[in-house]
């Protein structure tokens, strides 16, 4: 059996005195596509968050190849993590958000090259390389010059998943990533996921609210309710056949 | 128009010590700005306040005042010579002006979108490179307009040097009006021009500066 590359370990969050998440448990093993779906509030984004390091959980232990992410040992005392540690085992993982956040004063090339350069001190000619190739890839290898401004949001959103594909990560998030589409740029964004979910052994955590896509290409999903997991199983298993009584009302909603 | 002629020729004797001081005092402003305004933004609590202690003090005394500070009291206080008059004029305005920017480069970097730094982090990019390639380069876009306007105000500043005898355009005025002083408002108006006239390359400046500010910022 193989290790899983992510473990949550009872994990709460809390903002103020709202507790988001009640104690999350949770494997990802290498390769494995989980889609995370759930009302709107359920703390389905927060999960991922915490495991980009931008939130910080209020309790447990999130576990990444076998380090502790929030926590480290000084002097035998385990302590909060500093961006040092933080950076060291961030670096394998990768997110892609909502609203793109795309650099709006870097070209979309310089978008997909900077990180590469400066984090990973790779070479110039070599990044540059890749960049053009993924950047083909997401079906925008004319634009590489234009800036952000210059594109559609679907467009944008490719380019901000060239530029995470660039790292090399070993864990992938998406966070809503076609929430903010116009609907009928919604297809060409679920299209460059599926590739890549196809064809890309990394790991991948989908926030979304996409059931057919989650359907389609997750291993196991997950149904997050007033901050826990309240399902979770195969696709099939919890999208189509879930006898649970608040997975049902959710699905209800998508059905018309 | 003869005697407009000679008022011009006069001033512009004095035309080298306020362009010099503006140069050299926007630019220890513009720096003092950066560093105040990025220490104010620090994590450590006594550097946040000590800077906002400078910040607080400069911005809420005259200038005016603070130039005789620096040249009448602080001399005979402390027994330090700060230099000479065209240096204490320069680190007054800097000083001073330096305050006011500091306020500009901490909200311009504090309005770049939390989207930003978020993207920073997921592509692991440290606190420098974050601030250094993303954050830095988007702020600057959007502080060039209010570095434009206080550059203005800077240049109107420099008059008062020439209440600690530095030989600046409106010196040269006011020893022209001792010895004319039916000519007082020909001169004051010559005066008016010569700031005018200097201050519409900056006036232009600021325009662009708004223009290219208004792209390549997200928030």
């Amino acid at each position: 059996m193989t290790k899983p590359i992510v473990e949550y370990k009872d994990v709460h969050k809390s903002f103020g005195d709202v507790e988001v998440l009640k104690g999350i448990d949770l494997d990802i093993f290498p390769a494995e596509k989980i889609a995370v779906i759930g009302p709107s509030g359920s703390g389905k984004t927060t999960i991922i968050r915490m495991l980009m390091t931008l939130e910080e959980p209020t309790d447990g232990d999130i576990i990444v190849d076998g380090k502790n992410l929030w926590k480290m040992d000084k002097h035998g005392k385990m302590v909060e993590a500093d961006e040092k540690h933080l950076r060291e085992i961030r670096g394998d993982i990768g997110m892609v958000f909502q609203h793109f956040n795309l650099f709006p004063h870097m070209t979309i090339l310089e978008n997909c090259m900077t990180a590469p350069i400066h984090v990973k001190g790779e070479k110039k000619k070599e990044v540059k390389k890749r960049s053009i190739d993924m950047l083909e890839r997401v079906g925008l290898g004319d634009k590489i010059n234009n800036y952000p401004s210059q594109l559609s949001g679907g467009q944008k959103q490719r380019v901000a998943m060239a530029r995470a594909l660039v790292m090399r990560p070993k864990i992938m998030l998406f966070d809503e990533v076609t929430s903010a589409l116009d609907p009928e740029l919604v297809g060409e964004v679920l299209e460059v996921i599926r590739d890549i979910a196809k064809n890309d052994d990394m790991a991948m955590v989908l926030v979304t609210h996409e059931m057919d896509f989650a359907l389609d290409v997750a291993d196991k999903v997950l149904f997050l309710d007033d901050g826990v997991i309240a399902e979770q199983g195969s696709a099939s298993d919890v999208i189509e056949h879930s006898e649970n009584p608040r997975v049902q009302e959710f699905l209800s909603r998508f059905r018309s | 128009m003869q005697d407009i002629l000679s008022i011009s020729q006069e001033l512009s004797r004095g035309l080298f010590v306020t362009i010099s001081i503006l140069i050299a005092s926007s630019l220890f402003a513009y720096l003092m700005g950066f560093i105040s305004g990025l220490l104010r933004l620090s994590k450590h609590t006594v550097i946040r306040k000590f800077t906002g202690l400078y910040i607080e003090l400069f911005r809420g005394t005259s200038l005016i005042v603070q130039l005789f500070w620096l040249y009448y009291a602080i001399p005979m206080l402390f027994g330090i010579n700060l230099g000479s008059n065209w240096i204490i004029g320069v680190i007054a305005i800097g000083l001073n002006y330096g305050a006011y920017l500091s306020e500009v480069v901490r909200g311009s970097v504090e309005a770049v979108d939390d989207g930003q730094t978020e993207a920073a982090i997921a592509l692991n990019l440290s606190s420098f490179q974050k601030m250094r390639y993303i954050i830095l380069p988007q702020a600057v876009r959007m502080m060039l307009p209010e570095f434009g306007n206080y550059t203005i105000q800077m240049l109107k500043g420099t008059a008062l040097v020439s209440l600690i005898s530095l030989n600046d355009i409106l010196y040269y005025g006011n020893i022209l009006r001792s010895s004319n002083l039916s000519q007082a408002p020909l001169i004051y108006l010559v005066i008016l021009i010569f700031y005018f006239v200097l201050a519409l390359p900056l006036i232009f400046l600021t325009r662009k500066a708004e223009d290219i500010s208004k792209k390549g910022v997200a928030n």
